[in-house]
């Protein structure tokens, strides 16, 4: 049955988060917000992106890798972790 | 002087900017689709206009920065064209690279929209030659992500390069040594967060944005 399924894809995640020592505007308000709730003991929150993307089984990591510095992340402010989930069909056979 | 305006799926300030170029060059700029790839022969100037281009998806000026037409404004920037980005236009020049550096969201999370005063950082460019350095001049912003960052080497050469075409005259974003506005080393980029092309008429709240489309001609 495979041999006719479609194409097998896998999920790629992309954390994209800011860099050490630049500053996080979004990641200050939040920190008041969780304050203002009344949670006790935050230290510090930096906010970032998680951005999942379904590609076909075999993509290469480096083609994986130019996607977040071409596009996907500024690497001038921003650092990306690549993780990938195990493989799947796109569709039940 | 033949000029250029790029338009984007939500750019917003084409039209202004259009207008200001007009109003000094006596010709109607071309209005240039970002979809196409070819710039119209022999400019002198393109600009790249405020606004939300892609609704700001991703990070601002992220997806402008990668349209059909980013290459031919690289291959014309790189052969000596002037170049202008104002606001998202100087968000886009930054995610080309064509400007060092990055806009990040205001230090205060809010959306700043009003009239700032401005220090002149130099005066010996094609856009800033009109003005006088350290000349205090007032034009409106209106943006969200204003917040110029880059590391200190960084800083440290545009300051150098002598760079830094403006300066708030007081810090209003978090922006790093109070940078409103750049230029690339060979001077033929500007990018600025503040909107010149809406200060071109005194009528209108004041003209001190004028003197920058007029140095362009001289």
């Amino acid at each position: 049955m495979s041999a006719i399924g479609k194409a097998r894809s896998m999920k790629i995640r992309i954390f994209v988060t800011l860099k050490n020592g630049v500053l996080d505007p979004q990641g200050k308000a939040i920190h008041h917000a969780l304050e203002s709730l009344d949670f006790k003991g935050v230290n510090d929150v930096r906010a970032g992106k998680l951005i999942e993307l379904d590609v076909d089984d075999g993509t290469s990591d480096s083609d994986i890798e130019k996607m977040c510095e071409k596009l996907l992340a500024n690497t001038v402010i921003e650092n990306f972790e690549i993780e990938k989930l195990a493989d799947q069909a796109t569709e039940e056979v | 002087m033949k000029s250029a305006v790029l338009v984007f799926p939500g750019s917003n300030c084409d039209r202004d900017m259009a207008v200001a170029l007009e109003t000094v060059t006596g010709k109607t700029p071309h209005m240039v689709w970002h979809g196409d790839s070819t710039l119209p022969d022999g400019l002198d100037i393109i600009a790249i206009p405020g606004g939300f281009s892609y609704g700001d998806y991703l990070r601002s000026g992220a997806m402008a920065s990668r349209a059909n037409i980013i290459d031919a404004v690289v291959k014309a920037a790189n052969s000596g064209v002037n170049v202008l980005g104002v606001c998202n236009g100087f968000q886009i020049l930054t995610e080309i690279g064509l400007l060092p550096g990055a806009l990040m969201r205001n230090e205060n999370i809010d959306f700043i929209c009003k009239d700032v005063a401005l220090s002149v950082g130099q005066s010996q460019s094609v856009f800033t030659s009109g003005y006088k350095k350290d000349e205090t001049i007032t034009i409106p912003v209106a943006h969200h992500d204003g917040n110029y960052f880059a590391d200190d080497d960084g800083l440290n050469r545009l300051e150098d390069n002598d760079q830094i075409a403006f300066r708030y005259a007081k810090n209003i974003n978090g922006s790093a040594r109070n940078i409103a506005g750049i230029l690339n080393a060979h001077g033929n980029v500007l990018g600025m967060m503040p909107h010149p092309e809406r200060a071109i008429d005194s009528k209108h709240g004041g003209a001190d944005g004028l003197r920058l489309f007029e140095s362009l001609l001289s």
